[in-house]
């Protein structure tokens, strides 16, 4: 991989691919309540006023008119912060959108802990695990802005029930253009077998900055890009497995029922058994500050998970 | 069809609702039979849709809010010829698509409902999509009063004032009585008539077992152009068999075997009646 280049933050990624897929089809509508600023959505909105409805902030009424237009054959992408999309309209997504299968794109903006400092109420940190729970959904979570692009081009022709989530701060490209993106498959963004580091949205960048820190000191490291929770990449996860000796996963989520349980239930289930460590938000009132501090804070930083990775093969070297 | 011949076929759709739940032992038993006539003008004389046209994107749509009188919406679909009526001897059985909600799996419904508060905000997408692609379908949703409770309506109800949207109608079907008692004592929804106008909406107000006074205001379109239309159907649950009307007991009381006899005779008496005429 090259130098890592700093890009635009995803949720710009997405208002741009948004902007670029409805110049080619005028049944992409977004739907926002009262959130067009806040998904970068104004200059969308400006060019194509046909195709983009307010809702007001009615999150329900957001995903359960988003299920009726999309009933009648448009592609919509129900646009609200993360923490709200995926709580107030929890019954709404369950119902009017998986169960009755109305393919509507859920984007959940500000993400994980991007409100940091504005407390629990704004933080998104058990999204994946709900709608994990929830039969005929994809949920994609892009690490950086090729991932957001092709996950919402993926949407746009999937014309399915899906959910995607992603942060507000720049992003460093992770990628190069020529990179596959499928859903349903992850993404080796660097081959060790030491160690793997399983991340998945904006941590993917973290574990490979630990990686590119452990290969310094001979610790050889494979990191995966887990864009797709569900479908997930369970072939990937097992090969990766069977070559560490030893797996971090990290996310921007609460430590239960997101990618580190998945990891954790997909390896036991088909008899894996290794070190594992689950890094992502305690069960605990989350503490509150900018994005960066909160990562540092649960060790979900590059140096956080330098250290657990120490740890953690030290354990593994003493047993 | 005449309000006459309206009234005769309801009285054949209400023999079926109690059929099928009394075979089911299960079902919502005094909501089907207030809803039952409102269906029966909707299907057989106002909307433009049957099992030729479903696929269409220019049909009419009708969403059942309240999910849980799906009894009436099986045989009037069964009516329609959706699906036979044989089907419905599934009923809420094992692996059966004939559900005690509405779903999909069904030919001829257009959403999946059961949990409340749900219809018209997805009504307010179809109906929005139609102003987009300037098409004349008409967009209909059945709430029950109880439901009203329910702060999503109220969202949808702005919003759907907001985009103008005189393609939809809401049909409330008050029948003044939900699973805990009777509404007003619940949780009161009234007065709904200047609620809904002051969330901008044009409402009228209709006997819900009048077949040509439902006839003439469902037929109508838009009350007012830019207005999005509600009618409040006055109803009464249990309605048809003497010993449901208006009693709470009947919300999902399935009849016993003497119950279900004298039901039935009573909806017999009520054709022979009508042949005597």
């Amino acid at each position: 991989m090259k130098d890592m280049e700093l890009g635009i933050p995803n949720l710009v990624a997405f208002a741009e691919t948004m902007e670029a897929l409805a110049a080619e089809d005028k049944d992409i509508i977004a739907v926002t309540s009262d959130s067009r600023g806040s998904g970068k959505l104004k200059p969308f909105g400006e060019r194509f006023p046909q195709q983009i409805v307010e809702v007001g902030i009615a999150e329900q009424n957001l995903v359960g008119m988003a299920a009726g237009l999309a009933s009648t054959g448009k592609k919509v992408f129900a646009v609200s912060p993360s923490c709200f999309l995926t709580a107030r309209s929890l019954e709404q997504i369950k119902n009017d959108v998986c169960y009755s299968d109305n393919p509507v794109n859920l984007v959940g903006i500000s993400a994980g802990v991007s409100y940091g400092a504005l407390g629990s109420t704004h933080h998104s940190i058990h999204d994946l695990a709900v709608l994990r729970a929830i039969n005929n959904i994809n949920i994609m979570v892009p690490a950086d802005n090729f991932e957001t692009q092709k996950a919402i081009t993926t949407a746009a022709q999937l014309n399915e029930p899906t959910f995607i989530r992603f942060g507000k701060r720049p992003m460093y490209h992770l990628h190069s253009s020529a990179t596959k993106f499928e859903l349903g498959k992850g993404i080796k963004l660097k081959d060790g077998s030491d160690l793997a580091f399983v991340a998945t949205g904006e941590t993917v960048y973290h574990a490979y900055k630990a990686a590119e820190a452990l290969e310094k000191d001979g610790t050889h490291c494979t990191v995966l890009s887990m864009h797709s929770i569900k479908p997930f990449d369970e072939a990937l996860l097992l090969e990766t497995a069977n070559k560490c000796q030893a797996m971090i996963t990290v996310e921007e989520h609460s430590i239960y029922g997101g990618l580190g349980e998945l990891c954790a239930s997909t390896l036991m289930q088909h008899g894996k058994a290794l070190p594992l460590k689950i890094v992502g938000i305690p069960d605990e009132y989350t503490v509150t500050g900018p994005q960066v501090d909160i990562f540092n804070h649960y060790g979900i930083s590059p140096e956080g998970l330098y250290q657990t990775a120490k740890s953690l093969l030290l354990s593994e070297l003493s047993t | 069809m005449t309000p006459t011949e309206l009234e005769q076929k309801s009285i054949e759709y209400r023999k079926k609702i109690l059929k099928y739940i009394k075979q089911a032992k299960a079902g919502h038993t005094g909501g089907s039979l207030s809803c039952i006539d409102i269906l029966n003008v909707l299907y057989n004389e106002v909307m433009n849709v049957g099992p030729d046209n479903f696929d269409s994107p220019d049909r009419d749509r009708y969403v059942q809010s309240k999910g849980h009188s799906v009894e009436a919406l099986y045989v009037v679909l069964a009516d329609q010829g959706f699906f036979p009526e044989t089907d419905l001897e599934t009923l809420c059985q094992y692996k059966s698509h004939y559900v005690g909600h509405p779903t999909r799996k069904v030919n001829g419904i257009e959403q999946n409902t059961g949990a409340l508060g749900h219809g018209l905000a997805i009504s307010a997408g179809m109906a929005l999509a139609a102003k987009m692609d300037k098409k004349s379908y008409r967009v209909f949703t059945l709430l029950g009063d109880g439901e009203l409770a329910e702060g999503s309506n109220w969202e949808a109800a702005m919003m759907i004032a907001h985009y103008k949207l005189d393609n939809l109608t809401a049909i409330v079907d008050r029948n003044m009585l939900q699973i805990t008692d009777r509404t007003h004592n619940v949780l009161n929804t009234e007065p709904l008539e200047e609620k809904f106008k002051a969330f901008g909406w044009q409402v009228k107000e209709v006997n819900g077992h009048d077949f040509a006074g439902l006839t003439k205001v469902l037929k109508q379109g838009a009350f007012e152009t830019g207005k999005p239309n509600l009618v409040i159907a006055n109803t009464i649950k249990g309605k048809g068999i003497s010993f449901m009307e208006d009693v709470l007991k009947w919300h999902h009381g399935v009849p016993d075997d003497e119950h279900y006899k004298q039901a039935q005779q009573e909806l017999l008496d009520q054709e022979l009646l009508f042949k005597a005429k």
